[in-house]
């Protein structure tokens, strides 16, 4: 009966050590946003560098401010994110070697067919934004330090309106990701900034359309650094830098420009461009 | 409307064994199997040795115990991100992101569970059992293997529990694990990931095939006690 149990426990232990061993293969982490993943960008183009060069990426996905952070705490190689005064400080703190531009999109401003704010159509995201604080229409915040986050901030400093302003019944700010955002916008039937692509991509829309696009204030710039292996000696930096320099070769950049969703493209290659 | 869709989603993930599902299922039971395992390796001994032993203080421990039993998920979370972090004491080890940090953050939300639930029911089983096993020799920590043995039956349920608890999560290993593709996603983080690009009926599909998952396991439990039941008399 002892005997029994011994082998019962040495099963249990070899089952337990057997289920967490790992698979020796050449892979590197990338903290980056939900709009990249969300979008299904990183399903079209990974494939496409891991037959070239044979490393996995794994990619983690979280807002930007957090993708910073996992790049800060040293548990990724690399961060690919979407928020240019942030990845500056990161570099300027000495967490990351280089910014590279990457790509670019717009965010649109997403709002319900009914428009309580009476908006659609406008082409000043400024003075629509003006307009649905007066109205107080229902507007659904990220409020997670996201790049959209951040954007989302931005433009409502450039329209006047903060602190105590984007306090009230209207504003709702969720602490959570995109995709969280517009599903709580399509059940409140309220306003949201999107990246287009996670718009895109986004299958609950209800009575949610585009009410706002086009206008220069909302360019999307995405960027990747490689994580300061002096600061972190775990950074696997030949891996992380392969990965960055075949992004922003035109091999790459093709594979970005090539993604699309029903025909429309979601990411605009624009590596060379000089300082996007 | 959504709900028809949801279990047409999920009898088309069954009936196409599609291999990236098949591999999301795998990696959840691979985790949370193992994660019940080693909660069991040392939280069964663990909870007759509390169920057995007097010393000041035990009731304190009793009741830790039983509250850790409550622990929310992504505290659990949180404290395996901290250690394991480059950043954190455990840094060096390179598991974050990785299954083994999912199996680490599950195991602290089961031993709570397996401890409390097998001293609760050994303790009974002491009193009644205690002058017989003592008469055999077997005192102090000798006779956990009999204990242990003895009740048996009880103490799967106890394990059922566990594993619910640590199927059903998603905060921890949402966390520690990354959500990776192919890689660190489960089940419960996959149905997250699905909701936020709002793909609800397939959301929901995932969710009837993992309650479909769950209730074959405790099936095949409920099966295997009545069984053993019946010839261990």
């Amino acid at each position: 009966m002892f005997n029994r149990r011994i082998v019962l426990s040495l099963a249990l232990a070899t089952f337990a050590s057997a289920a967490v061993a790992q698979t020796p293969e050449r892979f590197i982490v990338v903290s980056s946003t939900t709009s990249t993943t969300d979008s299904g960008l990183f399903n079209h183009i990974l494939p496409l560098f891991k037959a070239k060069s044979g490393i996995d990426v794994r990619v983690v996905s979280q807002g930007t401010g957090q993708a910073l952070d996992t790049g800060r705490r040293g548990d990724a190689d690399v961060v690919f994110v979407h928020a240019k005064p942030q990845e500056e400080k990161f570099i300027a703190d000495g967490f990351g070697v280089e910014r590279k531009p990457v790509m670019y999109n717009d965010f649109v401003l997403i709002g319900p067919k009914s428009d309580p704010a009476g908006i659609k159509g406008a082409t000043d995201i400024v003075a629509a934004l003006k307009t649905i604080q007066t109205k107080q229409a229902p507007f659904v915040s990220r409020g997670d330090k996201s790049g959209t986050h951040a954007a989302e901030l931005s433009l409502w400093k450039t329209a006047g309106i903060e602190g105590e302003q984007l306090k009230g019944a209207w504003y709702r700010e969720i602490g959570q990701g995109m995709g969280a955002a517009l599903n709580t916008a399509s059940a409140l039937n309220g306003y949201v900034l999107s990246d287009r692509a996670t718009w895109l991509n986004f299958k609950n829309r209800g009575e949610l359309a585009i009410v706002v696009e086009g206008d220069k204030r909302l360019f999307n710039q995405y960027g990747v650094i490689l994580v300061n292996p002096a600061k972190h000696t775990n950074v696997k930096a030949k891996d992380g830098q392969a990965f960055i320099d075949w992004l922003i070769s035109p091999e790459g950049q093709k594979a970005i420009g090539d993604y699309k969703i029903n025909g429309e493209v979601l990411f605009f290659p624009n590596a060379q461009q000089p300082g996007a | 409307m959504d709900v028809t869709s949801a279990f047409a989603e999920a009898f088309s993930l069954i009936t196409r064994l599609d291999t990236g599902f098949l591999a999301i299922v795998g990696l959840s039971l691979r985790v949370t199997f193992t994660a019940v395992a080693l909660a069991a390796l040392v939280g069964l001994p663990l909870g007759a040795w509390l169920a057995m032993t007097r010393f000041p203080g035990r009731s304190v421990l009793v009741v830790a115990i039983n509250a850790l039993m409550g622990l929310p998920p992504v505290v659990a979370g949180l404290i395996v991100f901290l250690m394991l972090s480059r950043s954190g004491p455990l840094g060096g080890w390179g598991l974050l992101f990785t299954p083994a940090a999912m199996v680490m953050a599950q195991t602290l939300l089961v031993l709570p569970i397996v401890v409390s639930l097998t001293r609760a029911t050994l303790e009974e089983l002491w009193t009644e059992y205690r002058d017989h096993l003592t008469s055999l020799g077997l005192t102090g920590h000798r006779a956990i293997p009999t204990l242990l043995w003895d009740g048996r039956f009880a103490l799967a349920t106890g394990l059922l529990a566990g594993f619910g608890r640590a199927s059903a999560e998603v905060g921890a290993v949402l966390m520690v694990g990354g959500n990776i593709a192919h890689y660190t996603r489960t089940m419960t983080t996959a149905i997250a990931l699905e909701t936020s690009k709002g793909d609800l009926p397939l959301a929901l599909g995932l969710g009837i095939v993992l309650m479909t998952l769950t209730l074959a396991i405790n099936a095949a439990a409920y099966a295997a006690s009545r069984i053993g039941a019946r010839y261990a008399g």
